[in-house]
């Protein structure tokens, strides 16, 4: 187990194009690093050149205090679960698990121990015997996750490993990669375009565009304190709104209504004529079922309704608005490079589930003002990050992880009869425990 | 597929096979056939017998026939084997690495390949002569060699780029050197492959009678196809017909076995579930 150091790693092709460019990273011992980005940011990459598979072309790769830059994949003792699984075919599942180790002339009884102890957490007993060709997805997936955890390896690197299963199968194995990363307690890097998975899984999340950082950080602060356009723009599933806005003061105009700022974000904002005002769905609320004390916090406005979503536990409603040509095609761009298409310019929000609001309707919607941020639409720049809160839910974030970390290695270090049933719930256990803490 | 389809397709599949295996009944018949029987025009021999097999083993073509067969195994094999080696290495190296000069070797080979046999084997019947390798066996291992490895190595690049990169760096990874990773993981992929390239190349060389003929005096080095074109019958009147039908047959079951026997290795389709498919 070893921590990951890049420092100013750049990855260029033979036409000079930068696939990475300029990254530094630090991923600690234990820690379960996300890099996240579209397609063709580099995420990729990056972890390729982790396990050495792929050539730096300059920077230092530091894993466990030693610089590993030209080191074979092999002398790195990094072990890694490919997104098509790359089983071999022509050896049985146990032969699979256990090929690294007959690689490193184990002898038997510690080959038949060790794979049947990592059979155990996998619970690939039954299909021991049969090869990779008579099992499922989600059984192939499991099989090379036990390739990954059979040896002592300084580091896990996942690329997309869950991007070839169904949808339900994702979620379960999702569940279970964090389990057994806890229960190991070992460093993780995972590359995902998923951000479902980003957000679950992750310590912390690197966000890549075009081969550069954008932010790294806890997926809570992520998802509350964005840099830019580009990470809040990502980040969030439905994905945050953006309104053009003209500034007054405190006061920002929008399609919606005014929105008041507090002082720290007005003299964030000061000076500046069109700016883009970014709004979670969530913040909006069906104006007649907001709380009398909650309502004073926001805006109330009056908009029509284009199509509403009932989902049973949720209801979004759609709602398009009007932009400035330059806004509509930095909006456009965005989405691009976004990997989806916004055909027009329409608000998501996100309703109570028991809401009457109907489609084709104007109707009043209350809007909660108080985590509103306010981004410059030719940078991109998030012009009211509030940095400490950002690196104070992070800090938790880190708290978290070492005190869970500490317990896995207790518990390792303990009687090792708790099995894998034990250990995965109360694994659960802490996960649960930490969004709790993470609240602000 | 409806009933008509299917009784269409029943039909043209017999027309085919009977076009193709005409002839190899024709020649199994003839070497049934007594010398009088020969020309009669008909299908089935009057009076079945087994003078011609007699004749090509213990009779008077035995001195031709069992050395020209022992010389076209052993010559044959080696020349797979060695181009099948070779071929291996090459067309791993072709579908994997990135090298100057990889269209320059696979157009080479398919160049070699499409070369007319007959206008090289003056010179090298010459050379042959003076460097000592005339009517040896590997005088004639060379050559098949430049037959079979331009197709062994097509064949085989073939089969080499299907494997997914993955595996290999799957095996790096897990701490097999490059070596390691081509034989416990490429080669084990790639067998399905390599048994079709050497029952080709085998067949190649099997077959070879310009060669043959041409860099060959005696029976030390003599393949069969060379020497059923020197069977000469009883007197200088009659055909050797029968002898040569019968010694036929007899080259032609070592191909077929061949075929038969690997014909489940040949089946590709071993690489399934090695990646989600």
């Amino acid at each position: 187990m070893a921590a990951i150091e890049m420092k100013n790693i750049v990855k260029k092709y033979g036409d000079g194009f930068p696939a990475v460019n300029d990254v530094s990273l630090d991923v600690a011992d234990g820690e379960f690093m996300i890099l996240v980005g579209p397609s063709g940011c580099g995420k990729s990459t990056l972890l390729r050149m982790v396990v050495g598979l792929e050539d730096i072309t300059s920077g230092d790769m530091v894993i466990g205090g030693v610089r590993v830059n030209d080191k074979a994949p092999r002398e790195r003792n990094l072990s890694m679960v490919f997104q098509n699984y790359a089983l071999y075919p022509h050896l049985t599942v146990f032969e699979n698990i256990a090929f690294p180790l007959r690689l490193a002339k184990m002898d038997d009884g510690e080959v038949r121990r060790r794979v049947n102890e990592a059979a155990d957490v996998l619970e690939l007993h039954e299909h021991l015997e049969r090869k990779p060709a008579n099992l499922s997805g989600g059984q192939r997936q499991r099989v090379a996750m036990g390739r990954a955890i059979v040896r002592q390896a300084e580091a896990f690197l996942f690329d997309e490993p869950l991007s070839n299963l169904d949808a339900k199968l994702r979620g379960q194995m999702r569940t279970e990669i964090s389990r057994l990363q806890r229960r190991l307690g070992i460093t993780t890097v995972y590359v995902t375009h998923d951000q479902t998975e980003a957000m679950t899984l992750g310590d912390r999340v690197c966000v890549l565009r075009k081969g550069k950082i954008q932010q790294v950080a806890s997926p809570r602060e992520l998802y509350e304190q964005p840099v830019n356009l580009f990470v809040a723009g990502f980040i969030g599933s439905p994905p945050m709104n953006f309104l053009p806005a003209t500034v007054d003061g405190a006061r920002l105009t929008t399609p919606f209504g005014t929105i008041d700022l507090d002082e720290r974000r007005a003299a964030a904002v000061a000076g500046r004529d069109l700016l883009l005002v970014g709004i979670r769905p969530e913040y909006f609320e069906d104006a007649s079922l907001v709380d009398e004390a909650k309502r004073p916090v926001g805006t109330v406005f009056r908009a029509r309704v284009d199509v509403t979503e009932w989902l049973g536990d949720q209801q979004y409603a759609y709602i398009p608005y009007e932009a400035p040509d330059a806004i509509r095609t930095q909006l456009r761009d965005l989405s691009k490079e976004l990997d989806a298409e916004e055909l027009r310019t329409q608000a998501i929000v996100s309703i109570d589930s028991t809401s009457r609001i109907r489609e084709g309707r104007d109707a009043d919607f209350w809007l909660d003002t108080r985590k509103v941020h306010v981004f410059d639409p030719h940078t991109g720049e998030n012009l009211t990050r509030d940095a400490q809160a950002g690196a104070e839910l992070t800090r938790m974030a880190t708290e978290d992880r070492l005190e869970q970390v500490g317990e896995a290695r207790e518990r390792s270090a303990g009687a090792q009869t708790g099995g894998a049933q034990n250990g995965g719930a109360q694994a659960g256990g802490a996960r649960s425990g930490s969004s709790r803490v993470g609240a602000p | 597929m409806s009933s008509k389809e299917k009784t269409w397709w029943i039909v043209a599949g017999v027309a085919i096979v009977v076009y193709a295996l005409f002839p190899v009944a024709w020649i199994v018949s003839l070497s049934f056939k007594a010398p009088g029987d020969l020309a009669n025009g008909q299908f089935l021999p009057t009076t079945p017998t087994d003078e011609n097999y007699s004749t090509i083993f213990t009779g008077a073509g035995a001195d031709l026939f069992l050395p020209a067969l022992r010389n076209s195994f052993g010559i044959c094999l080696i020349a797979t084997f060695i181009s099948c080696l070779l071929a291996m290495f090459a067309a791993y190296a072709i579908a994997r690495l990135d090298f100057p000069g990889k269209k320059l070797i696979l157009g080479t080979a398919l160049g070699v390949a499409i070369f007319p046999v007959i206008s090289i084997v003056t010179p090298l019947f010459n050379l042959w002569r003076n460097i000592g390798l005339y009517d040896t066996w590997p005088g004639l291992i060379i050559p098949y060699l430049s037959l079979t490895l331009p197709i062994s190595i097509w064949t085989m690049s073939a089969f080499f780029r299907e494997i997914p990169w993955e595996m290999e760096q799957a095996a790096q990874v897990d701490g097999a050197t490059t070596w390691q990773a081509f034989r416990k993981v490429i080669v084990p992929l790639a067998a399905p492959g390599v048994f079709t390239t050497a029952i080709i190349a085998f067949f190649i060389a099997w077959n070879d009678f310009v060669y043959g003929i041409s860099l060959t005096s005696t029976s030390a080095a003599r393949p069969v196809p060379a020497a059923l074109g020197l069977f000469s019958g009883a007197s200088q009147f009659e055909d050797p017909t029968g002898a040569i039908a019968a010694a036929a047959v007899i080259v032609t079951i070592p191909v077929v076995a061949l075929v038969l026997l690997f014909q489940r290795r040949i089946v590709a389709g071993l690489t399934n579930g090695a990646v989600k498919g």
